[in-house]
């Protein structure tokens, strides 16, 4: 069974069609870097793989289940472009907080465990507002893997990260890659999410322009599936 | 029992982050309190006169002070896409939006706490007559608020323009509530108890928040997944 399967999804703005029929999948330990030009729709497809978002035509599956499933939910991470934790609460509180929703068994020990591994130990009860950029993001980081998810989507992960943000999540991609857990990210950062990509998909005005395994020419040039199946190739 | 929880996880959150800032909390009672006192300088505090609009002057004061709170109901989650973090948590919309509602719920009825003896001073009303049944109206009125307020908060987070749009659907669909809540607190705070005169206004309201809990309740996961 695929983690992750798109089946013929259909999103309109007004009559602007966002996304056309598109179909993917991404199976478990896979990693799907979701490639494509700004307004391609690849934010409004990884929203509508999370739930935020109903798709008019078309179903999303995530293990076989529809997305706004509880149990579905319990199985998936989402890194956007807010960190989705709260200024007014300190990072304890925040990520006490979703592991309360979540239903974990100890979630002021979960929440101590993942400020540690994310390098937010020392300063746990400091409110978030007070939090420099790159804080804030290894908080966000930390409150997207607190619940030990098998199934991760990420929306521009790297975009405005510090280098140790990038190290730290980095480093937790590779190992969730290695427990065998599922990423989708989309990505303009082409470097960093090829080296970690098993698998592209490259949405092209709504339209899935390509989908299959990366290759070593996608490492070795990054721009390589924009000219070879990227509009105008 | 799960949901329970839920919602009072959520409920808690709120009061948590607006304990920690105080901006609904301040702005709605400032300005309830700041309705009242400019009403009593427009209205002669006659026994006949306050008889006549005492229920209509509080709960119009009531109701403009818990939009205020009612608007950073979800407004709250839009900074850092806070409300994505929820939206993505295994439970159930109605769970978030019970938690909201009982959050708002408890800021409002605070307000309306602290505006009840500034009422009383202000417009010589002996609002302690028939407490225990004004503070029933009381409950079931601002329920009503508070549930209308939040299903629109939610349906309006997204809109440059919510802070206008709140009130501009929340107040036609409270009017039943409203007139019911004005009637009564109108006969409670002039001494005359809920009996066989007035009884039809309480089942109005009780109604009306039971309709309205459910209809909520059933469209919240539409309103904020689509």
């Amino acid at each position: 069974m695929n983690a992750v399967a798109v089946e013929g999804v259909w999103k309109y703005y007004g009559d602007y069609p966002a996304l056309r029929d598109v179909r993917m999948e991404a199976a478990a330990g896979q990693c799907l870097a979701l490639i494509g030009r700004n307004g391609a729709g690849k934010t409004t497809l990884l929203r509508i793989i999370a739930g935020f978002s109903a798709a008019q035509r078309g179903k999303i599956k995530i293990w076989g289940k529809e997305p706004r499933e509880a149990e579905t939910r319990r199985q998936m991470g989402f890194l956007g472009h807010g960190i989705s934790v709260y200024d007014e609460l300190s990072a304890l509180e925040n990520l006490v907080l979703f592991g309360k929703l979540y239903g974990l068994p100890d979630p002021r020990k979960s929440a101590l465990e993942w400020l540690e591994r994310t390098g937010l130990e020392r300063v746990r009860n400091g409110l978030v507002r007070e939090f420099s950029r790159g804080m804030r993001q290894r908080l966000a980081v930390a409150r997207a893997f607190l619940h030990d998810p098998t199934v991760l989507l990420l929306d521009e992960p790297f975009t405005a990260l510090d280098d140790r943000a990038i190290a730290v999540l980095q480093r937790l991609l590779r190992e969730a890659l290695a427990a065998g857990k599922t990423i989708v990210m989309s990505t303009h950062q082409l470097r960093e999410a090829l080296e970690l990509a098993s698998h592209v998909a490259l949405l092209s005005r709504g339209q899935l322009a390509f989908h299959g395994e990366r290759t070593a020419e996608m490492v070795e040039d990054p721009g390589y599936v924009y000219a070879r199946y990227g509009e105008g190739a | 029992m799960r949901f329970v929880r839920q919602v009072l996880i959520v409920a808690a959150k709120d009061l948590r982050a607006e304990m920690r800032t105080k901006e609904a909390l301040n702005a709605s009672l400032a300005f309830a309190l700041m309705i009242l006192l400019l009403f009593s300088f427009a209205f002669e505090p006659t026994q006949d006169t306050m008889r006549d609009i005492s229920g209509g002057l509080l709960w119009i004061a009531f109701a403009f002070a818990g939009t205020l709170t009612l608007n950073r109901s979800f407004a709250r989650e839009l900074p850092n896409d806070c409300l994505d973090g929820l939206i993505a948590a295994p439970i159930p919309g109605s769970a978030l939006f019970l938690g909201k509602c009982f959050a708002s719920f408890v800021l409002v009825l605070a307000v309306e706490l602290v505006s009840l003896p500034v009422f009383g001073i202000f417009y010589n009303v002996h609002w302690t007559v028939q407490l225990p049944e004004l503070l029933l109206v009381l409950l079931l009125g601002t329920w009503a608020l508070t549930v209308i307020g939040t299903i629109f908060s939610a349906l309006t987070v997204n809109i440059k323009l919510r802070e206008v749009m709140l009130p501009m659907l929340t107040y036609p669909i409270l009017i039943p509530a409203l007139i019911s809540a004005m009637q009564l607190t109108k006969d409670l705070v002039n001494g005359t108890p809920i009996g066989a005169d007035n009884m039809d206004w309480l089942k109005m309201l009780i109604g009306f928040d039971i309709i309205f809990t459910a209809v909520s309740l059933a469209l919240v996961e539409t309103v904020l997944v689509g």
